[in-house]
């Protein structure tokens, strides 16, 4: 039996296929486009070509994420938080606080020893702090992402770009760029943003599980945020495939749903 | 959706008798129209025989017509920023467009000139600062009461200033009615505001029976008389009449949302731009806001307080209110009612532009889930602009912490 999650998320979308050991067998990543049907069925040939596994061999198909409503081939759909959360959970069984950073939301979560949601945060209507501002901001610098971890470890200086609001932050590089400051400093200060912005949604400690697209680009980012935050940061693998994967789970123990015949 | 009580329909003919009765009054110069806070001192108002008109409540009228964002531009052009109280705005914003929720809802053309202004600052500051727009358009003169803020305990020391404050706004108001203060007819109006209030109470506490028949939404919709006609003998016969529906209905069966299974605590100000869609969204979850911090406002029980002494019992009533109140009274208040309304959870709206009615700001919610084990979610809004609210991210936090209060039941 075989488990499919799909993460229809605002910049990428995600899929995966799970077996009913929990096991990921495939995984596939296309960006979000114009229409999320097509988009999924990208996604879905992707996934049967690389796990040679037919739609027929799928037992349930769960979506998540912002475009959840918007295909009908689904089974179950559900939250992305409740998704992020399983999936993340699922790596670490225990207490932990659930930061995911993505295109262009950032989530904090606390999840109970037994998996149970306590508490969560979505960021305010803004992208600063998530993957959009950081694109962006490469994008101004022209810098491709595949030179950002070369750079950064070149950087000799720890600056942080303070403006809560992507414009104004963009402005902040330009003064940066105007008092010729290295381009790796920059890169630098652009990460500790980002990492301010998340401390700023909450106190952390315990277990922090981080996971979302920024995460999976950019791995150093786990010891920018240890560094500020002051705590230990656990990365599951698949980080980006969080929700897919929680999705995907949630569909292998789909009775929750004949529980409470809600459709979220 | 269920089928709408007769009352709502009453309560729109009510109003519009109530709109076009202060409009006429603008128009005869014999009347005397005076402008009034949502909590201010309405009932000295009544007893001078003005008729009394509440911006705040033309306000939330804009806001539900989702015509304030086009209207906020134009008060910040004139210099009120965008980040202060959008009923603010969006009410200048109109006036200077030369338009009014008025016109289509009930046919009245303007709003009603004012021939006073009267404030309490016991909600905010804001309403001093719309208040003194009008004056100045209007050239009359706006007067108030400048209440004390964060208060505990509401002392005699507290009650005295107040009330010494109302009862200096005498002669100004005697002067423009023309009419000559008289404490007897302030004391049955009194009264009557605090016959209204048991009885809006009454109504409210409905929301207590599970599963509920009315919903914060309704409530959004029903309150108008009590904010509106307290202290009018209207008000009263209104709620004799919509509570005597309401048990019958409930005697048949009346429920708010199909299957209750999740009971809410609204925080904060209703999003009026979004109220329809908040409310299918609800009543999809299957899941009723049976009690709401806002509503439950417009309960004012200390008008007995003492009413051979109309002035002090004004004063406790309206400095009771709990936006006046420090946050070790507010979360005291807010914990009672999750308990005696049996909620599930608590859902705190942020609204950008009204901090004083944002409970979120220093460290409430968390404090209060310590202390009632109750979960919390936190909704990024506005009470009228819209530019400041995300449907999808609104949705999306609903249905998880809607999700996530029924996988912990
Ligand atoms: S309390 Fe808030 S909404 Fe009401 S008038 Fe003041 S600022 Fe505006």
């Amino acid at each position: 039996m075989y488990y499919l999650g799909l993460d229809l998320g605002s910049t990428w979308c995600k899929g995966v296929i799970i077996d009913n050991k929990k096991e990921v067998i495939a995984t596939s990543l296309e960006k979000t486009g114009y229409s999320f049907i097509e988009t999924s069925e990208k996604l879905l040939d992707e996934l049967f070509k690389k796990s040679s596994l037919k739609r027929k061999d799928i037992t349930k198909i769960v979506a998540t994420g912002y475009g959840r409503k918007s295909i009908e081939i689904a089974d179950i759909i559900k939250t992305e938080i409740m998704c992020h959360a399983k999936g993340a959970y699922h790596y670490f069984p225990e207490k932990f606080i659930l930061i995911d950073i993505g295109g262009q939301d950032n989530k904090i979560v606390h999840i109970g020893e037994n998996g149970e949601i306590l508490n969560f945060k979505l960021n305010r209507k803004c992208a600063a702090g998530t993957g959009a501002f950081i694109e962006e901001s490469l994008s101004r610098l022209q810098v491709p992402y595949e030179k950002v971890k070369e750079l950064i470890e070149k950087s000799d200086k720890d600056i942080t770009i303070a403006s809560f609001c992507t414009v104004f932050a963009q402005t902040e590089i330009i003064k940066l760029i105007k008092e010729n400051e290295k381009v790796e400093n920059i890169i630098k200060g652009i990460f500790n943003s980002v990492a301010t912005r998340v401390i700023e949604m909450e106190t952390l400690h315990g277990t922090v599980v981080l996971t979302g697209g920024v995460i999976a680009f950019y791995p150093f980012f786990k010891e920018i945020l240890e560094k500020k935050a002051n705590c230990k940061v656990k990365v599951p693998p698949y980080p980006q495939f969080s929700g897919a994967i929680g999705a995907a789970l949630f569909g292998l123990n789909s009775e929750f749903h004949k529980k409470h015949q809600l459709v979220l | 959706m269920k089928k709408p009580l007769k009352s709502f329909k009453k309560m729109r003919e009510l109003m519009s008798k109530h709109f076009h009765e202060v409009y006429e009054a603008s128009q005869d110069d014999k009347q005397k129209v005076a402008w009034c806070t949502s909590v201010g001192p309405a009932e000295l108002l009544h007893s001078f025989g003005f008729k009394v008109y509440y911006p705040e409540n033309h306000g939330a009228m804009i806001g539900a017509s989702k015509k304030a964002s086009e209207y906020i531009p134009y008060a910040n052009a004139i210099g009120y920023s965008q980040m202060i109280c959008s009923y603010l705005t969006s009410d200048i914003g109109a006036f200077l467009k030369g338009e009014t929720p008025l016109q289509k809802a009930y046919n009245i053309p303007s709003i009603p000139k004012p021939d006073v202004l009267v404030y309490n600052t016991n909600q905010c500051r804001d309403v001093y600062d719309w208040f003194s727009f009008y004056g100045r358009k209007f050239n009359v003169p706006v007067i108030g009461i400048s209440s004390p803020v964060n208060v505990g305990e509401v002392t005699e020391n507290i009650i005295n200033d107040v009330a010494t404050q109302m009862k200096s706004l005498i002669p100004t108001l005697e002067e423009v009615s023309g009419t000559k203060f008289d404490i007897d007819r302030l004391k049955e109006v009194v009264k009557l505001s605090y016959e209204c209030t048991k009885l809006w109470k009454e109504c409210l506490f409905f929301g207590t029976h599970i599963p509920s028949p009315l919903t914060f939404f309704d409530y959004t919709v029903l309150m108008a008389p009590a904010v509106v006609l307290r202290g009018l003998p209207e008000a009263i016969d209104f709620y004799k009449e919509a509570n005597e529906e309401i048990r019958q209905e409930m005697k048949k069966g009346l429920t708010a949302v199909p299957d209750e299974k999740v009971r809410l605590y609204w925080e904060g100000m209703p999003i009026w731009g979004r109220l329809r869609m908040l409310a299918e969204l609800f009543y999809e979850l299957n899941t009723s806001i049976v009690v709401s911090t806002y509503c439950n406002s417009w309960i004012f029980e200390d008008f007995a307080y003492d009413f051979d002494r109309p002035f002090e019992s004004m004063a406790k009533a309206y400095t009771e209110l709990f936006i006046v109140r420090n946050e070790e009274v507010k979360e005291k208040v807010i914990a009672n009612w999750i308990e005696e309304f049996k909620v599930d959870g608590i859902i705190y709206h942020e609204a950008m532009t009204c901090p004083n009615n944002s409970n979120t700001r220093y460290g409430m919610p968390k404090r209060l889930q310590e202390k009632t084990g109750k979960p919390y979610l936190i909704i990024n809004g506005d009470l009228n602009d819209m530019r400041l609210f995300s449907d999808e991210q609104a949705r999306t936090s609903i249905e998880t912490f809607i999700e996530q209060i029924l996988e912990n039941k």
